[in-house]
């Protein structure tokens, strides 16, 4: 086994690995801390795949501040109390078999997909093409995004702020 | 690469007028919020907002006269953006035009409210003027952000924040088979530029099945957005739960927006394998119908029943759609415009009729309704016929066209299922008639004065379905000659 | 040098596809969460989980055509799942100040 082989099939292990015990755990937290694991699995992955600013960033944004902010929710409505109540849906059966199918078909359909051939990429650093290619051909949707963080900034403030 | 290649010239920035004086009147807002104390009447907010939204109206003639794309193909202006952007206008317009009352009235008058409905504009105004499908991903997420927002905006009212939530959970679900759709494309065609996806699909050179599953998951996405059967589970709860200019506004204008992108995308992008979606969209658009109008029959909540009847109303959109060509979407255009209009002059007489914590949402409550307020019965009414269909009102012709269209398209069998489900929808409607004017009021308390706002509203979408019903030309004519897309 | 891994690292031998197959199945993991989680903040995780899928086939598709854009919709998706994130959990907290519980099917107030 070559050594991208191993790490490939390590940070898939991570990945799918943590993405299970995510929606099987009953611990709203314990939920959390395996969702973080199959985060570092996939930024792992991105690193296989040339993508270090994503990397970063998945860390950095994902786990650094998404999930943090999930972990903060959950201390703060004290989750764990109602961990006795039902956690999942009666006919989950049901809904993992539909989802397992449709994931199925979807895996056969990328296996037997013929990709071209990978062309190489420009030999810079990942960050500078990453910020030349953002801040040249897609100025638009950044800027455009900083209005989306505003509106999610006034949102976030009006619904959570204590009450006047 | 070339730095000055990329430099927006002054025409970019017309392209995108409408938008940019939506985002830096929403700005404003935000620091005169600020600025002004917190205990102060925050109605000038609104008015300020509705001078925005005039503005931004103004501008969408001046981004169609400097036609083409802008900012490296991110945007383009063409006749059907500036067609939908000025739908979505109005439905601000008006939303903005009946809240500043209604916000007084429920003691939650802040300035936030108008600049989220500025954002949202600005985000609806994105989504009908793209041309690529990363600025469509953002537009419908400022749009979608900030009508989460909305929904839960009066955050101590149960209903409300239960709607936001629902609204928040399955859309940010529905945005996420959108995108991943998106990737797919992006991996079969290796562009996300519409019309590069087109010209990559038509060359055949990628795989065309895999295309095709893209397109299926960007389908459930939309279907989600424009509350398709069997992805509409959510409308009722929202509509219902949401404050009601928020109701009427979601109703109208965001739904208008994700038929604009459902349009450009699948008539611009997918149109190689039209065929392999068409009976999709047929059984979607059955199933739409079906779904709204049988579920509309048994509600007694009225804002629950408009939510219903907006979902069948999707549905005939999506016959339109199904047609698959530019007399169907003329249809669209004409239909949606019209719907607008319509929807949102009933959502405007439930706001008044609702009263303080809308504590008067049932057709129950609408019992004499013709000897209280004539004049708010009256005009409810003109709404209500246009919904239904009856000639004379817009509704009429736009039904009209998007059936004719369907059979011009050889669609019989979902042309007639449709006529059958709007004689069905007749059924709910009368109700409401029947209610407000065969009987007696069953309090007899003095009404309260219908607020300026709400008024200049009604009047104007009663006259405007009025005018349509009897010059359809003065739309029709503009959206048939609109309904190509850059190709 | 320009990437933090060396190119003797890179022979190739897992094909691109298998990254594919992953983001599959990552994104029917996700959903199948979402429908039948009962608690309101797990049941978002598992948005979060689909979009990550969604991330890891842009990255890839990125990598395969040698263009950096897929991983600029990548670093899009991110930022708009921080800003739903922010505004999805200031929505759950006034779910839970005004009901006291976040499981699903106990807030139906909404019916007719």
């Amino acid at each position: 086994m070559t050594l991208e082989a191993f790490f490939f099939y390590a940070f898939t292990t991570l990945a799918l690995g943590g993405a299970t015990l995510a929606i099987t755990r009953r611990s709203a937290v314990h939920a959390a801390i395996s969702l973080m694991v199959s985060l570092l699995g996939v930024a792992g992955l991105y690193l296989l795949l040339n993508a270090e600013f994503l990397f970063v960033s998945q860390i950095i944004l994902y786990i650094g501040g998404i999930l943090l902010l999930f972990l903060f929710v959950i201390m703060l409505v004290n989750l764990d109390a109602g961990r006795g109540l039902r956690q999942f849906h009666q006919r989950w059966p049901l809904g993992a078999a539909v989802t397992a199918i449709a994931g199925v078909a979807f895996a056969i359909l990328w296996s037997r997909a013929k990709l071209p051939p990978s062309q190489t990429m420009p030999d810079v650093g990942n960050v500078e093409l990453v910020a030349d290619t953002l801040l040249q051909d897609y100025l638009v949707p950044f800027e455009v995004v900083s209005l989306l963080l505003l509106v999610a900034v006034v949102g976030s403030v009006l619904l959570a702020r204590k009450r006047a | 690469m070339n730095p000055a290649a990329f430099y927006p010239t002054a025409t970019d920035y017309l392209r995108f007028l409408p938008e940019l004086i939506l985002t830096i009147g929403g700005v404003l807002l935000l620091v005169l919020e600020a600025l002004t104390g917190d205990n102060k009447d925050k109605s000038s907010l609104g008015y300020l907002a509705i001078a925005v939204v005039l503005g931004a109206m103004f501008a969408v003639p001046v981004a169609l006269a400097n036609p083409g794309t802008s900012f490296n193909g991110m945007i383009v202006s063409d006749g059907f953006a500036a067609f939908f952007r000025m739908v979505t206008l109005l439905v601000g317009l008006f939303t903005l035009l009946c809240s500043t009352s209604y916000l007084s009235r429920e003691k939650a008058n802040t300035g936030e409210f108008y600049l989220l409905v500025l954002f949202s504009l600005a985000g609806q105004g994105i989504m009908a003027a793209s041309n690529e499908l990363i600025m469509v991903f953002l537009g419908l997420e400022i749009a979608s952000i900030s009508s989460y927002v909305l929904a839960g905006f009066l955050r101590d009212d149960k209903r409300g924040s239960e709607a936001a939530l629902k609204y928040f959970l399955l859309g940010s679900f529905a945005t996420a088979f959108l995108l991943y759709g998106i990737s797919w494309i992006y991996g079969v065609t290796g562009a996300t530029n519409l019309v590069a996806i087109r010209e990559s699909l038509a060359a055949g050179t990628s795989g065309n099945s895999m295309a095709v599953a893209a397109a299926a998951l960007m389908l459930i996405g939309l279907a989600f957005k424009v509350s398709a059967a069997p992805f509409q589970a959510w409308a009722p709860d929202v509509y219902q739960g949401a404050p009601a200019p928020v109701s009427g506004f979601l109703s109208a204008g965001p739904k208008a927006a994700a038929f604009a992108i459902f349009l450009r995308i699948f008539q611009t992008s997918f149109e190689s394998f039209s065929s392999r979606y068409e009976p999709v969209l047929w059984i979607l658009a059955l199933a739409t119908m079906l779904v709204g109008n049988f579920s509309a029959l048994w509600q007694s909540n009225v804002k629950r029943m408009l939510a219903y009847s907006s979902i069948a109303h999707a549905g005939y959109v999506l016959v339109a759609v199904t047609t698959n060509s530019n007399v169907g979407t003329a249809a669209a255009m004409f239909y949606l415009a019209a719907y607008a209009l319509m929807n949102f002059g009933a959502f405007a007489a439930v706001t008044h009729l609702a009263g303080r914590g809308e504590s008067h949402v049932t057709i129950d409550d609408l019992k004499g309704l013709a000897s209280k307020q004539p004049v708010v019965a009256g005009l409810l009414t003109v709404c209500l016929l246009s919904l239904t269909g009856v000639p004379l009102t817009a509704g009429f012709f736009g039904k009209f066209y998007i059936f004719k269209a369907a059979i011009d398209n050889h669609l019989y069998w979902l042309s007639a299922l449709g006529l059958l489900n709007s004689a069905i929808a007749a059924y709910y409607y009368l109700r409401i008639l029947a209610a407000m004017y065969m009987h007696e009021p069953k309090t007899t308390d003095h009404p309260e004065p219908v607020p300026g706002g709400i008024q200049l509203t009604m009047w104007f979408s009663a006259a405007g379905i009025l005018t349509l019903g009897v010059f359809p030309g003065l739309v029709l004519d503009y959206a048939n000659r609109f309904a190509t897309f850059v190709k | 040098m320009t990437h933090l891994l060396p190119p003797e690292f890179f022979t190739a031998t897992v094909p691109l596809n298998a990254y594919l197959i992953l983001s599959a199945i990552l994104f029917a993991i996700g959903a199948c969460g979402f429908m039948f989680r009962k608690n309101i903040i797990t049941i978002y995780m598992c948005i979060e989980l689909m979009l990550n899928a969604v991330n890891l086939s842009f990255v890839t598709f990125s990598y395969q055509f040698g263009k950096v854009d897929g991983q600029i919709y990548s670093f899009f998706v991110m930022v708009v799942a921080a800003a739903e994130a922010a505004v999805g959990l200031a929505i759950i907290l006034t779910i839970f100040r005004n009901r006291g519980t976040l499981q699903i099917d106990e807030i139906d107030t909404l019916k007719n």
